[in-house]
């Protein structure tokens, strides 16, 4: 077997302003039954300003590089490779008190589930406060008036008498804008939101990501975002990187990756949801089979087992069984297929299902 | 996966487009209790409040709304899990809310029901083949060729190895734990299904399966689903037609159709509108959809706003709606069948207005900063 175990591309090597940039992750974790190799060689580029959507299904391993950089994970447990470069300062190797002088100050995240992200003990006016109290060495009276205006900044009415109350007296979209207030407290450069609206009804949701989009032009920061949906993806992001089984199989701008997708993944994903325009006579097309563990992942191209397309792979049989095709830099899709061949598979069989 | 299985004929046939089920007035309080020592009834949540709805023989209707506007507790209402406070549900024509367990034992093999979550609803002590044949097994019923046989049918029929009889559910992922609901399901040939959100745990290359499971089954057995689910595009895509929630209240009924390109009640406008959707099409911007944005959360089900319930987020509301209950009717322009329960209801049309409507006010704020 000759798999090709060196990195994926990087993307272009100086990016403007390219502010984030991870090189060659690696995140393992030792479990009972042996390591699992959650990130595999991924490498990205955010610049400032941007927002960047990561897309995949569960275990694909997108909110395990989020909270790598963030250095969230147990290190008893986890093993962490590549470079992790955050405006010239290296986190793989940086110290706890230099993550902690990271963490809410000039990096922030927004969680899934506000309800249990916040701390039930607190008030929500303190749990805002404590960042900035820590990170700008202010008063205690200044940063609850910081707090304040936050509160009212994400909408939340009555911003000095709600600032008082417990996380479990706001309702769910009330909470997760309380978590945007926290996030943005201190300014961040950098804001990963890991599936933040996935937890909240759709029209709260609507709510929120437009509440963010419009912060965004305000704060300025990077945004990483997280997600499994394809639509809040197209709504939110300037670039996206399609994530499958711990590698990154496609990049690209939303443009690019939406309405000319490469990957046979790309494809399957969004031959399989259904839309509120699309054709109700046409059944749904589905992946065949389902993720594979990552405790066995497959040899090769990962996606080997589900792609319909391997046997229109030039070269050599069974090449996507033993040959790990690489992501490019930039534009690019980790697939041994021509780019000729995938042009013309997604304009003759793709695109016509998705009408 | 053996999507081209033959699948045996239903027992006795019955006629498409008749109705199966009819709900009408259908209420259920939950009480709240509250002080100390002794906890008194200091309230109700009204879950769901005097609800109609009719699913005909065969059809797939479905249920749409938010979080905590009554959807599952009607589900579960309708399948006898809980107790209705007012109301009935007639299945078939008799009146089956106050019936005793065993008056319910026969219709209870008619009515089925597939559950959200597949890891808590399978019990994880059982094999496979024990799961699927529980509900013959309860109702004394023996195939022909014996449970084991029937058993290995369904497996094929949902697209599962019959091989896997002996397996516990914990050998299997996501997608095919739901796949065993649904054989449970068809297990006694049922001719209702109530589907509560059955495919929204699942990953969404997994979820189109589910989805062309159930409509293989529905189509090819002819059995009628009551399809609850928040993913508007899922239920589009499944159901004939949709009735939308508010709040423990039907605001709007009718075809597929109806409710996607015609909606009229303006709940029904903001829901569609807040759909992120994928833009496939290459002439550029997204133009067409209208953009609204509510402000808030839903109300608190246990002391609703008065008159109509969507009054408080609503943008077209006036002094009539807090005082005067909207009846769900057809109103003037809406098709046969197109009920909407609104005073001043919106233009049949999801196209793209002059102006957004936006009433968050961080978002007004925030928008009018952005374009000075």
């Amino acid at each position: 077997m000759t798999t090709v175990t060196k990195p994926e591309g990087a993307p272009a090597a100086n990016a403007p302003d390219g502010f984030l940039s991870v090189r060659d992750l690696q995140v393992t974790f030792s479990t009972e039954d042996g390591p699992v190799k959650a990130v595999d060689g991924l490498s990205f580029d955010l610049a400032r300003g941007r927002t960047l959507g990561i897309v995949g299904e569960s275990g694909s391993g997108k909110s395990v590089t989020n909270l790598t950089v963030l250095g969230l994970h147990n290190p008893l447990f986890t093993k962490t490779d590549g470079e992790i470069v955050l405006d010239g300062k290296e986190l793989i190797t940086a110290t706890e008190k230099e993550m902690e002088e990271l963490r809410g100050n000039r990096a922030a995240m927004i969680f899934q589930d506000p309800l249990t992200a916040l701390s039930p003990f607190y008030t929500v006016g303190r749990q805002i406060a404590e960042p900035y109290m820590k990170h700008r060495k202010v008063s205690k009276k200044a940063a609850w008036e910081r707090a304040v205006e936050m509160l009212a900044k994400v909408g939340i009415p009555n911003p000095r008498e709600r600032a008082k109350d417990y996380p479990h007296q706001f309702s769910g979209g009330m909470r997760q804008r309380a978590m945007i207030a926290m996030a943005l407290v201190c300014d961040p450069d950098l804001l990963i939101a890991d599936e933040p609206t996935t937890a909240l009804d759709v029209t709260v949701q609507a709510q929120i990501l437009d509440l963010l989009k419009d912060l965004q032009q305000e704060f300025g920061s990077g945004i990483i975002f997280i997600t499994h949906d394809l639509g809040v993806i197209a709504d939110m992001a300037d670039d996206i990187m399609v994530m499958y089984a711990g590698n990154a199989v496609e990049r690209g701008t939303v443009d690019e990756v939406l309405r000319a997708p490469q990957h046979p993944y790309t494809w399957g994903l969004l031959n399989s949801m259904p839309r509120l325009d699309s054709d109700l006579d046409t059944p749904l097309s589905p992946i065949p089979g389902s993720p594979p563990s990552l405790l066995h992942p497959p040899s090769g191209c990962r996606f080997h087992p589900r792609c319909t397309f391997q046997d229109r792979v030039a070269g050599a049989a069974g090449r996507c069984v033993d040959e790990r095709p690489l992501l490019g830099p930039d534009r690019a899709s980790a697939c041994h297929l021509t780019a000729d061949q995938k042009r013309t598979i997604f304009i003759e069989e793709i695109k016509p299902r998705l009408a | 996966m053996t999507e081209d299985t033959v699948l045996p004929a239903q027992r006795e046939q019955v006629t498409v487009g008749e109705p199966l089920l009819e709900v009408s007035g259908l209420t259920k309080y939950f009480p709240v209790k509250g002080g100390f020592p002794i906890k008194r009834t200091v309230g109700h949540v009204q879950a769901v409040d005097g609800i109609d709805l009719t699913v005909r023989v065969g059809e797939s209707f479905g249920l749409v709304g938010e979080s905590g506007c009554g959807k599952s507790t009607t589900g579960r209402l309708i399948t006898r899990l809980l107790e209705p406070t007012s109301g009935s549900i007639a299945y078939r024509g008799k009146d089956i809310s106050r019936a005793t367990r065993r008056q319910l034992a026969p219709i209870r093999s008619e009515i089925q029901m597939i559950f959200q979550d597949p890891y808590s609803s399978l019990n994880p002590r059982q094999t496979v083949g024990k799961i699927i044949s529980g509900p013959m097994e309860i109702n004394g019923i023996t195939p022909e060729g014996g449970r084991e046989k029937r058993v290995r049918e369904l497996l094929e029929i949902v697209g599962l190895n019959p091989e896997h009889f002996n397996r516990f559910p914990h050998e299997f992922s996501g997608g095919q734990r739901q796949r065993i609901g649904v054989a449970r399901a068809l297990a006694l040939e049922p001719k209702l299904i109530v589907a509560d959100e059955p495919v929204s745990a699942l990953d969404v290359s997994i979820q189109a399966q589910v989805v062309n499971l159930l409509q293989k089954v529905q189509k090819e057995l002819g059995i009628a689903f009551l399809f609850i689910a928040h993913d508007l595009a899922v239920v589009r895509h499944f159901s004939q037609r949709v009735a939308v929630m508010y709040l423990g209240k039907i605001i709007e009924v009718g075809d597929r159709e109806a409710i996607y390109n015609r909606p009229r009640h303006p709940y029904t406008h903001a829901l569609l509108s807040a759909v992120p959707e994928v833009n496939l099409t290459d002439d550029g911007e997204s133009a067409g959809r209208e953009r609204i944005r509510l402000a808030g959360d839903v109300p608190s089900p246990i002391s609703p706003p008065s008159g109509c319930r969507f009054r408080t987020r609503c943008w077209k509301a006036q002094d009539k709606c807090a005082t005067e209950e909207p009846p769900l009717v057809r109103i003037s322009g809406n098709q046969e069948g197109h009920l909407t329960a609104c005073h001043f209801p919106e233009e049949p049309t999801t196209e793209a207005r002059d102006e957004d409507i936006v009433l968050d006010p961080a978002l007004v704020a925030l928008e009018e900063g952005a374009g000075e």
